[in-house]
């Protein structure tokens, strides 16, 4: 097997896993039931994502592990997410905010994927990158909307962005694993995504009247599983308990 | 005696789609291809929506119709590539959607009416509705809520 694309795998599948449950957790609390179905809606897409990528690494891996055995089986350190999309949601402007700043990465690093020279990455980036789109347009109108709303929409918002922002560098690190995938052609190299995501994301930002933070300090560790912030393993408990309680346990 | 797979076509053309029954999964353009593989009838499904719970339920309604038919060796493929288009859905579908109370997909990106009364007056309420694959819309003048099938 390829160590390497393994663990690529799983920082795709893991992204997708982690902000998939994240998002999901809003389901039957949302403000209004239109943002309800559409949180929930988002989250589906995200774990269906979840389920191509880690299955395709429970593949790779050759060691009889299933999708589920790699999502519901591992502990907070196997875990290869960007720091950012295990943060708790907070209220509905950060978890706008967070999934903006993301989709606007994925849309980029989907679209990239979809050009991989391994035609299984390709075609699972090709499905998602369709999701992603539309994910996307969805939470820039929402940031929009918000950030240029009433003068308490446009505070939490700004609060939001400032909160998150020293998590955004994470998403453009790159390691040895990304050097190898880049040099197979397999993966983009995640610095190249950066000057097209950031010319989205201050688009919109000025379109929404929010001020971008100055300092460019990253928070990392989560996608080569380092660190991650104390939030996750709490994540975790909720998530894998039914399999953690009931091993095997089967719908 | 192996049937010809216009044949097969044609009762895949009977299964309803689980979630909105008017429309087979032929029209939704989810069955990609029916071969014969020597004594095995291989049928290559794609997704609608990466997470669609639907799926499943889906491929065990194709595969319940073939064996009531009498075939037994039958092989469900999922094909991931080229991804799902709603270029894909038939005529026939998009006209048995509207019929249903279902904006049918369209390139402009939102309903060309309302399903119900036919005005061109309506509004997006949500981009996403009852399943992954419509959004929320309402008419202005008639002032009923419908769903639209997205364009993807």
């Amino acid at each position: 097997m390829s160590a390497a694309l393994f663990e690529m795998l799983l920082r795709l599948g893991d992204n997708t896993l982690v902000l998939g449950h994240r998002v999901s957790e809003w389901c039957g609390k949302a403000p209004v039931l239109e943002e309800d179905i559409a949180l929930a809606n988002t989250a589906l897409d995200l774990i269906g994502q979840t389920q191509m990528w880690l299955g395709y690494a429970a593949e790779v891996e050759g060691k009889g592990r299933s999708a589920d055995d790699l999502a519901m089986r591992r502990d907070v350190w196997d875990f290869r997410n960007i720091l950012m999309l295990e943060r708790p949601n907070l209220d509905f402007g950060h978890t706008m905010m967070r999934q903006f700043l993301f989709d606007a990465f994925h849309r980029a690093q989907l679209a990239a994927l979809a050009q991989s020279s391994n035609p299984r990455v390709a075609e699972i980036a090709a499905k998602a990158v369709k999701e992603a789109t539309y994910h996307l347009d969805r939470s820039a109108e929402t940031v929009v909307a918000l950030g240029d709303g009433t003068e308490v929409s446009h505070a939490k918002m700004q609060t939001a962005l400032d909160l998150l922002w020293p998590y955004v560098g994470e998403m453009f690190e790159s390691d040895d694993v990304d050097a190898q995938m880049a040099a197979e052609g397999i993966a983009p190299d995640p610095d190249g995504l950066r000057a097209a995501w950031e010319a989205t994301v201050r688009d919109t930002l000025s379109e929404a009247t929010l001020t971008v933070p100055q300092d460019n300090f990253a928070h990392k560790g989560g996608r080569t599983g380092a660190r991650h912030t104390e939030h996750l393993g709490h994540m975790l408990t909720q998530m894998q308990w039914l399999q953690r309680a009931y091993p095997d346990a089967t719908w | 005696m192996k049937p010809d797979t216009d044949t097969i076509w044609a009762w895949l053309d009977e299964v309803p789609d689980p979630e909105i029954p008017v429309i087979s999964v032929v029209d939704l353009g989810i069955i990609r291809d029916v071969v014969w593989d020597g004594d095995v009838l291989e049928v290559a499904i794609t997704p609608t929506y990466s997470g669609c719970p639907a799926t499943s339920i889906i491929n065990l309604d194709v595969e319940t119709a073939l064996r009531a038919r009498g075939l037994e060796n039958i092989r469900l493929k999922r094909q991931l590539s080229p991804p799902w288009t709603t270029d894909w859905l038939s005529a026939k579908g998009a006209a048995r959607l509207e019929a249903y109370g279902i904006a049918p997909p369209s390139p402009a990106g939102g309903p060309k009416h309302c399903p119900r009364c036919q005005s061109a007056a309506v509004e997006k309420v949500s981009q996403f509705g009852s399943t992954p694959c419509k959004a929320h819309w309402r008419c202005l003048s008639c002032l009923e809520p419908f769903d639209y099938f997205k364009c993807i």
